[in-house]
């Protein structure tokens, strides 16, 4: 007799597939970046269903399929959590301590650098401002698109 | 950066100038701006000498082991005297529009 098919092993590991890649489109909303629950969501669910489709597969072998490839995905799924922790919690916060940045009270240091037109400007440029001096300026630092 | 760019108007309507640093050429910046529609400027710290001076180097950790900035923000009033910083420990968090100008109201309200 042809064995059922055990769509929760599949449908688990997409999701958990999915859980790792789908990072780079939660990143665009704070929200979803600054703690990755949304992925830890999918790896959850996904999780879920790959246990329930290995019970199905070990408890009922004679009517599921699944023993062997159900095992890999979930090995799988396993590896892909770690690596994807690995990165959240370890690889994005290898930041250098940056202990002699200006201080709050400090003058800002001088510069004159080009901006994306090839014009130089300089702090002093831009406390000053096209049509007189801003309230504020707003420094922002990024590691670039290269 | 793109949180930015949606709320200068905010950011123009209380004076604030908003720019960005980074090691990129002015012709990268140049192609960004155009293509993500930036009206702030970005500017360009090839050897990060301006990134070294603020001490947001984040060493070897660009394009085949090329220094780089972290990310970081600074605002800075207009006598040129840091009022508020942001260094984060997260590469991936950055400072939210809404933080800056949450900065801003609290030294404004400080008798500025």
């Amino acid at each position: 007799m042809k064995r059922k098919w055990n769509w929760p092993i599949w449908v688990g590991f997409v999701l958990a597939v999915a859980g790792l890649f789908s990072y780079e489109f939660f990143a665009q909303f704070p929200i979803t970046r600054d703690f990755p629950w949304a992925n830890f969501l999918l790896f959850g669910i996904g999780g879920a269903l790959l246990i329930a489709g290995l019970f199905r597969a070990f408890g009922r072998p004679q009517v599921y399929r699944g023993k062997i490839f159900g095992s890999i995905f979930a090995a799988i799924a396993v590896l892909l959590v770690a690596f994807f922790s690995y990165v959240i919690f370890y690889v994005l916060h290898q930041v250098p301590a940056s202990a002699g940045a200006p201080h709050v009270g400090q003058k800002a240091p001088d510069f004159l650098l080009l901006d994306q037109n090839g014009k130089p400007v300089g702090l002093g440029d831009l406390l000053r401002g096209p049509s007189g001096p801003p309230k504020a300026v707003a420094l922002i630092f990024y590691r670039g698109f290269w | 950066m793109r949180s930015f760019q949606h709320r200068l108007s905010e950011f123009d309507a209380r004076g604030v100038r908003v720019v960005g640093i980074s090691v990129d050429p002015p012709d990268v910046n140049k192609r960004h701006s155009q293509k993500l529609g930036y009206t702030f400027p970005l500017l360009s710290d090839p050897d990060a000498k301006v990134i070294r001076r603020y001490d947001v180097l984040h060493p070897g950790a660009g394009p085949k082991g090329a220094d780089i900035a972290r990310p970081a923000e600074f605002l800075l009033d207009s006598d040129g005297i840091v009022r508020w910083v942001n260094l984060t420990d997260n590469i991936a968090v950055r400072a939210r529009p809404e933080q800056v100008l949450e900065a801003l109201n609290q030294f404004s309200s400080a008798g500025q």
